[in-house]
Formats: C-alpha cells, structure tokens, sequence
C-alpha cells in the first residue's frame, strides 16, 4: 500500500515542503524539493532517519557536575530515548579530555558517544 | 585594589569578546583584557550542548561546548591576553576606566585606551510580558532552564509548557523530553514559529510535542507551584479570542519570548542606543557614538548564528586596536543606514565614509516579513548601489549584503537605504 508522508528539508534554510510517497521501504515518488540534496535527504528521512544525539552524563571528581556529551555520528531516529535512558546511568571519572569516547558503539548503532569538552579534576577542599 | 593598565578592555568573555580578543591581538594589540563574569570562558554557548554551530565558520556542526572550546584554546594560549574570570564589571567610565570585582582580587580596576562591549543578551521575563494570574514557582525562561538542565543538574520541572517558538523554546522541548519530562505543548502568538524549520521537525516532530500557533497564555494557575496554564486562540490582531480559553495541566511553564541586548554599562557611557535592535549604534568598524568605545555580538543585536558573532568580535577587536595604534580611519563625514520597504533591521546604522574607501562593507539586515525570490538592494534615494537576489528572507534569519566601499565615493545623499524590492 502506497503511504505519502509529507517532508520539511532541513539541508538549507529554504525549508522546502515536499512529498513523498512510499509503499513500505521503496519510494515510489518524490516531489516538491528544490534540489537534488533536497531530494535526497527526503529519501533518507523516509527510510532510515537518522539524528546527532545531545545530551550529557554525571560526573564523578570535577570541577563541573555534567559533561555534555555528543554522538561521533547521526544515529537512527528511534534510538534516540534509549540512548539518552542509557547515558542517564553512566557516569565519568575526571579529570576527562575532549573527544574522550565515553560510550563504544552506543546500542550497536556503530556511533561513539564522545565528551564535548574537557573538565579537570575538582580542587581539593581544605 | 588591584590596579592595571591595558590597551583595550573586554567586558565578556563569550563568542563575541573571545574573537575580539584574538583579533585585537592579531592586530598588534599588546596587553588585552578579557573579562568575564561566569566561572569560565565560552558565555552561553558553555550551556547549549546541542549541535548546529559553526558551519559557516569551521564547515561542520559543532555543539555550543566545542564551539567555545576551539576559541578558549587559542585565548589561553596567548600571551597578550589576561582572562579575569568570575569577575563581574561594576562600571565602565568615558575615560575608559573599567571597575570590576571578583572575590579573588577584590575591587578591580582596569584602565583601557579602548573598551570593547560584549555582553551580550538577556532572555526577556514574565513581567515584560504580562501573563497575569497567580505567582506559583515552576515558572522559568528558557535559557534559565538550559543552564539548571545542562550545567546544574535538575529538571526545572516534569510537565512542561513552552511559550514561545523561538529556537530556544524548540531545543528546549527536546531536551527536556529527552529527559524524561513531558512537554505538553508549544505555543505560538504568531501564525508561524520563530524559529528555523530544522528545529520545527528535529525538536518537536520527531517526539510528537504539539506546536499550537496563534495561542497566547491568558493566565497562570496554581498556588505554591503552577498547575495549569491557561491558553487562548488569537486573532489577526493578537488578541485573545474569547471563549476559546482552555487549560493544560502543567508544573512548569517555560518563556521563550525574545531576548534583549544587555546595555546598561553602554548606556552608563552614553552611547547612543539604536530602539529597534536594543544595542548601540555603530559604524562598519563597530565603534559607537563614543570614540573608543566599540560593540559586538549579541551586546549590539541579538544573533541567530554564532559563526555571525564571532565575526563581529573579530571586526570590532581589530578596530579597537588600530583605535590605540592611532590607525583606525578617521571618517570625513559619516552615512545614515536606514532600513527602508521590506527591511526591519540594518546593521551598523552608520558607515564612516574616509578618503580611498576599499573592501566589502557587510549591512546585516533582517527582513519584515518571510518572502521568497526575493531582490534585496542599497540605494542612496536615486541610484542603486548593489543588489542581491536571495531565494528567501526571513525575520528569524539574518541576511548578508556586501557594499563595495568605493561606491560610497560616488554618494548623492548623506543616507542609503536597504530595501526589498517590489
């Protein structure tokens, strides 16, 4: 059965409206995209969203209570509330560089979750 | 009291004062100041852990943290910048002395040949836009949610309504879904969101969260805490319909009602204020109506793109420094910048215009209204200057146009306008 989901392009800041039609995981028509990226991410956006995940995990021993936290690559769309649940138990030793990975291949999605920043090691109280 | 002298003072250590710094010192600026009142450097971007910053600038998508990194790296790294951290400027004088305070040193006091304003914005509250009801906790500003969220700690609250669809609004409806929080709805006073189309599908879509335009909260409810907001329709006129009140049960409410440029030190100089952007006027050097005294970011007028800021800190250090150097050009007579049909903003309002103008004047503009295909020119009243075809404007986003300063030369008027075209 053939299912036309509607699009917003993201690619650019013209925001293009189109449509797409797709009858489980083959496009049957794409239209109403300014361009071929436009086209293109429709495509993706149909089939196998993906997204950058954001968000940040607890700190043990520094300066700052949180690190931020990013993925190394987009990961599929509907992992994104696992992912976040997972890091939500995770916590870091600091001090911790920038780009340290801090979860390998998050839920076999392929992406590294990394640190966004560095952050030292608290000071010692007196 | 610590006492120092330096050639230029930086009030702000976010993106805008960061670059300024590095462009005061690659323009031979020798002892720079660089001031900032949070506990490190970075300003809100510090805050802003989603992605999407830095295309322009460094062709990739940084989340705020990286952003901010990259440009601390290469202020700690050089010597003829001081970084005062925690360190909050009390006063800046038209001698250009700058009082500060930290609980390290005490009482501050930095005197400058050149101050750079980088302060940028505050988020605008409840009171500015006058939801009445009660006064129960639970409710908060976006940006103040972002920074309890993710820097702090904890979660403003468990079921969340936004108002106002601004970027800010938006990341922060993912944020909190992500979470745990439910987020009830966004609501918007105008027919569109304010804010970019991405934000729209990847903050709201894509968890199901319900953008209501043409709503307005009319009251808020609740005793000690907020337990409902309630919400109306608008019509054309951005009044509340009556009869179309409902309430949605929430223990939070957060604003994203618009941003304001913080000038109170600026104002304290007498720098003439611009009451369209809420920031000083300025020149293509972004110097203001007081000699020596320059501004950028978001100080001068609220941004979309930080990769914009950045360049605006760059521009308004390099011409401090050759302020002090005694090289900056002294204008033979200066340009009125006018926003004229189609055109709510420009920025700088002035133009200095100096004997061989050469290079680019950039005027950043934001349209009046959401337009595709459109023609954006300069004229001066009887002769187009530059045009640029842009396949949209929109009020959300800044659009560039580069004015080749030799066609200031030829000026029949002491005024340019930037229009839309018809």
């Amino acid at each position: 059965m053939t299912e036309t989901k509607r699009i917003t392009c993201v690619v650019c800041p013209l925001g293009c409206e189109g449509k797409l039609a797709a009858d489980g995981e083959s496009i049957v028509t794409v239209e109403g995209f300014g361009c071929q990226r436009g086209e293109q991410y429709a495509r993706e956006e149909a089939v196998n969203p993906r997204r950058m995940l954001t968000t940040s995990v607890r700190v043990r021993g520094g300066d700052k209570k949180l690190l931020p936290v990013v993925s190394d690559r987009p990961i599929p769309k509907h992992l994104l509330m696992d992912c976040t649940a997972l890091l939500l138990g995770v916590t870091v030793d600091a001090p911790i560089a920038e780009g340290h990975v801090v979860c390998r291949d998050i839920l076999a999605s392929g992406a590294d979750i990394i640190a966004a920043r560095g952050l030292s090691a608290a000071a010692n109280k007196i | 009291m610590f006492k120092a002298q330096y050639d230029i003072v930086i009030a702000g250590g976010g993106p805008a004062g960061m670059a300024a710094a590095l462009g005061a010192v690659a323009t031979e600026a020798k002892r720079v100041a660089l001031v900032e009142r949070d506990e490190e450097l970075g300003g809100i971007l510090q805050q802003c852990i989603h992605n999407g910053f830095g295309l322009h600038r460094f062709r990739e998508e940084l989340t705020g943290p990286q952003y901010a990194s990259r440009f601390i790296r290469l202020v700690e790294q050089n010597q003829a910048i001081d970084v005062f951290l925690d360190t909050t400027v009390l006063s800046v004088s038209p001698e250009k002395v700058v009082r500060a305070v930290n609980p390290d040193k005490g009482v501050l006091v930095l005197e400058a040949n050149a101050v750079v304003f980088a302060m940028g914005c505050r988020e605008r509250t409840r009171g500015a836009i006058g939801i009445p009801g009660h006064r129960p906790a639970g409710v908060f500003t976006a940006g103040a949610a972002q920074r309890m969220v993710n820097r702090e700690g904890f979660l403003p609250g468990k079921q969340v309504v936004i108002l106002g669809s601004g970027d800010i609004g938006l990341i922060m409806a993912r944020r909190l879904t992500l979470e745990g929080a439910k987020v009830q709805a966004v609501l918007e006073i105008m027919p569109h969101s304010n804010g970019l189309a991405r934000n729209v599908v990847q903050c709201l879509d894509d968890f199901g969260i319900p953008l209501l335009l043409s709503h307005t909260i009319t009251a808020v409810n609740g005793a000690q805490r907020v337990s409902s907001v309630t919400c109306a329709k608008v019509d054309a006129d951005l009044k509340a319909l009556p009869g179309s009140e409902f309430d949605i049960e929430c223990d939070c409410l957060l604003l994203s009602v618009g941003l304001i440029p913080e000038n109170e030190l600026s104002r304290a100089v007498g720098v003439v204020i611009d009451p369209v952007t809420g920031g000083p006027v300025v020149d293509q050097f972004r110097q203001t109506s007081v000699p020596g005294f320059f501004a950028a970011g978001n100080v001068l007028q609220v941004h979309d793109l930080v990769d914009w800021v950045s360049h605006e800190g760059e521009i308004a250090g390099r011409s401090a420094a050759q302020y002090v150097l005694g090289s900056l050009r002294q204008g033979q007579r200066a340009v009125n910048v006018k926003p004229g049909p189609g055109i709510r903003v420009v920025v700088p309002q002035k133009l200095t215009v100096y004997e061989k103008p050469a290079g680019d004047i950039e005027l950043f503009c934001r349209s009046a209204q959401q337009e595709r295909n459109v023609t954006m020119a300069v004229t001066d009243g009887s002769q187009v200057l530059v045009r640029r075809r842009l396949p949209v404007v929109r009020p959300s986003e800044m659009s560039v146009i580069k004015l080749p300063a030799q066609r200031l030369e030829k000026l029949l008027s002491g005024q340019i306008t930037v229009v839309i075209e018809p």
